[in-house]
């Protein structure tokens, strides 16, 4: 088998389902309990909030556990928004979020809230100009993904806080999820605020994630109750999740320090293989993220190559996991090429560390011979 | 454009005569201390004032250190340019750009030490103020009281640039003051009293009384992260801890009901006093405040101190509780202390304490008890913890691996 659909989710390393499963069965206690096991429990809460800081050279003061991805943008977003509505009602997103940033800012604009999309270029990067232009007195928020989820693209977040740093009430959210364990960014230097990151994607369990937000930023909860993490996020800890990702969050980092080259070496192969191959268009910028790699077969139905390719043994996606449910539509891919027969035909490779040259081969090969092949049975349908 | 040195102004130390080159060699190794992990700044010092130079490293961080140590009044910035007018002028607004506050009034001094320059002082003056005018929105010239006086010095070898002041923390340098035992409860109190002691030069180690299974391993839990708070100020504290319970179960049986609290109170210094006499300490600290409860009372300090001649400090003694919980909220040890454990202060409390005790009266009660011997064994049963900054617990062993 060849997983190479790792922006999906990651295969939990080994090591962290381990730790997973001792704390669940020697440290169950509730972190908020009085007694000794209580106390066990919030110890390693504390240890792991105190790693994930240190990773991140943040406080753990900063790091509020959560959900995943989905939760920390929904919370970043609302949250900020509800806290900062009183200073104004404008939000800048990009036209290539995660539909948990962009449906959580529609979402706003029930109570109100003014919504600015920035529009990407062919690269799938937006303008700093354009950001520029949108900056408005009212503005509250700016929300900007760090790697695009579709197609790797790397937004200039550094360049983005500095420009930010001239505007002090607007808070900055990234949305981290692809970028965390593959791409650096530092919080600090960049200026952000607010930061997303998901445990799944950097081979923890699902159900885990984090959110920073930077000392001295006020949000509100999404969820009401026991008041823990600081009253932030309400709910017993899934304090077991949570020592996982923190071990997932460390051998993830110690990868991207050891293993970048390979990653990026793997996807230069495969870019150069595809955009040689006829009936193919590469959508991935050449210098983006060192794990995805995006294309599209303009003649061919890719649910019907993503079978294809499984009948091989090999894993793919189309779009976004989270949005094949609807349309299989690239929203992303739209955005860069307005082109409906590019983005409706969209195949995409993601790897992790861990996958082999020889892997991407294989997939190279197999793609070749899916292409000749349907290609002639497609003719023969037209 | 990159800052060149950071200017360090000594406060209290300045008025320090013979005795000078004690303190400043004593902030001179707490300043290297804090900053031995960035690479490539040289630390000079003279009588006057202390540089740090940057050689390229971020300014940013360094100043953020160095504004958390006692002994500092102030801090400038420094930028060095090539002697040229239009780098100058970019520099000058680079500056005004990057100070912290919000900057909406300046004045442009110049000192030209090499008159050779092909501009005079108050040609200079202008050409950079002008710059800044035109660059910038909503900021003026105010020659009288500026937000920012940037101060301009022409050298031979190259153009100096400074003039924003950032605060430093003041008091006096770390350890010159000797050390003393705080007596750490892990209430409000106690670390605000931890921390201004520090801020005038003592070196401060703690003591906690811990009775277990009365106050659980959570109370004992805060006031680790609450060392760990202030350990950030010095780098590390020392914490012990002493087994308390017998001492308490004794005085449970043997004291009156409304004497017991002092009692209590007496205990403590006494065994703290012992402690401290081991550690080679000379005072005790305390977090009392004269009147905020029945054991800060005029009557009950004049009970309880009657057990030691040693110095007991009370940074607090004076000040309303609403003063110490500001000072607390800046120190982060509010949200901590604000927990609702137990405690070696709250367990044994009875229903109604003297509020005014008499010493004949605790003399005579304590005479019939015998507790030399258990305040021998605790405080030889003490335990000694070190706690770094921020560490608010060690992984132990066992879960190591889980992470």
């Amino acid at each position: 088998m060849i997983y190479f659909d790792n922006s999906a989710t990651t295969k939990p390393y080994p090591e962290v389902i381990e730790s997973f499963l001792k704390v669940s069965s020697d440290y169950f206690g509730n972190p908020s309990s009085l007694h000794g096991l209580g106390v066990q429990s919030e110890k390693l809460l504390s240890a792991a909030r105190n790693q994930v800081a240190d990773l991140l050279k943040v406080k753990g003061s900063e790091i509020y556990f959560t959900s995943g991805g989905t939760e920390g943008n929904n919370l970043a977003i609302k949250g900020a928004a509800q806290a900062q509505m009183t200073r104004g009602k404008h939000i800048i997103t990009t036209a290539i979020e995660h539909p948990s940033v962009e449906d959580a800012c529609y979402s706003l604009t029930q109570s109100g809230f003014e919504i600015t999309i920035l529009p990407v270029n062919q690269l799938g990067q937006i303008e700093l100009c354009d950001l520029m232009d949108a900056l408005r007195q009212d503005t509250i928020l700016v929300s900007i993904m760090h790697v695009n989820n579709e197609v790797g693209s790397i937004q200039p977040i550094a360049e983005i806080g500095e420009v930010l740093r001239q505007y002090p009430h607007v808070l900055f959210h990234v949305d981290n999820v692809q970028g965390a364990g593959k791409v650096p960014l530092s919080l600090r230097e960049a200026h952000v605020d607010l930061c997303t990151f998901s445990g799944h994607k950097i081979h923890g369990l699902k159900g885990t994630g984090f959110l920073y937000v930077r000392e001295g930023v006020k949000i509100d909860p999404l969820f009401h109750g026991g008041n823990q993490e600081t009253k932030i996020r309400s709910g017993t800890e899934n304090v077991a999740g949570i020592v996982a990702l923190s071990k997932a969050f460390r051998l993830s980092m110690n990868n991207q320090l050891l293993h970048h080259d390979k990653l990026e070496q793997i996807k230069q192969y495969l870019y150069k293989g595809l955009n040689e191959m006829d009936g193919v268009l590469v959508n991935s910028p050449e210098e983006g993220a060192p794990h995805i790699l995006n294309f599209s077969l303009p003649l061919l139905k890719s649910e019907v190559v993503l079978h294809a390719l499984e009948s091989d043994g090999i894993f793919v996606s189309t779009t976004s996991a989270c949005s094949s449910k609807k349309r299989t539509v690239s929203k992303t891919v739209d955005a860069m090429f307005h082109d409906q027969a590019r983005s409706e035909s969209v195949i995409r490779i993601s790897t992790t560390y861990g996958n082999e040259l020889d892997e991407a081969k294989q997939v190279l090969a197999a793609i070749q011979k899916i292409v000749v092949n349907l290609e002639k049975i497609m003719r023969v349908a037209k | 454009m990159k800052f060149d040195h950071i200017i360090i102004r000594y406060g209290e130390i300045s008025t320090k005569k013979r005795n000078r080159k004690g303190f400043v060699d004593k902030m001179k190794a707490h300043i290297r201390w804090s900053l031995k992990d960035i690479d490539g700044v040289v630390l000079t010092a003279n009588r006057e004032r202390m540089y740090v130079l940057l050689n390229g490293v971020d300014h940013k961080p360094v100043i953020e250190r160095l504004t958390g140590i006692f002994g500092i009044q102030s801090l400038s910035p420094a930028i060095k340019v090539e002697r040229d007018l239009e780098v100058m002028k970019t520099a000058a607004l680079y500056y005004l750009n990057q100070t912290s506050e919000e900057v909406s009034t300046f004045k442009i001094t110049t000192k030209r030490a090499d008159k050779d320059f092909p501009y005079n002082t108050d040609e200079i003056n202008r050409a950079l103020g002008g710059h800044l005018l035109r660059n910038t929105e909503g900021v003026t010239v105010d020659v009288k009281k500026p937000d920012l006086n940037l101060l301009v010095e022409v050298r031979r070898e190259a153009v100096y640039m400074t003039g924003e002041i950032i605060q430093g923390a003041g008091g006096l340098p770390f350890g010159s003051s000797g050390k003393a035992m705080l007596m750490l409860s892990g209430g409000i109190d106690s670390p605000v009293a931890g921390f201004l002691s520090m801020k005038r030069g003592l070196d401060v180690e703690a003591i906690h009384f811990y009775s277990p299974p009365f106050t659980s391993e959570r109370s004992r839990q805060k006031v680790i992260d609450l060392a760990g708070k202030l350990a950030e100020i010095n780098g590390s504290m020392k914490v012990h801890i002493v087994p308390f319970t017998e001492i308490q179960l004794l005085i449970q049986k043997q004291i009156p009901e409304n004497y017991s609290m002092t009692t209590t109170r007496r205990l403590m210094m006494r065994v703290a006093d012992q402690i401290r006499e081991k550690e080679e300490a000379m005072a005790l600290i305390t977090g009392e405040s004269l009147g905020q409860v029945a054991s800060q009372t005029m009557s009950s300090m004049y009970a309880i101190n009657e057990v030691t001649n040693t110095p007991i400090l009370r940074p607090l003694i004076t000040m309303d509780k609403t003063e110490i919980i500001k000072i607390a909220r800046e120190l982060d040890t509010f949200e901590i202390s604000n927990l609702p454990y137990e405690d070696c202060c709250t367990v044994f409390t009875p229903a109604s304490p003297k509020t005014k005790p008499k010493r004949e009266k605790v003399n005579y009660y304590e005479s019939f008890v015998d507790f030399d011997s258990l305040i021998e064994k605790a405080v030889a049963e003490t335990e000694i913890l070190t706690i770094k900054p921020g560490q608010t617990f060690d992984k132990p062993e066992a879960m190591e691996d889980l992470f």
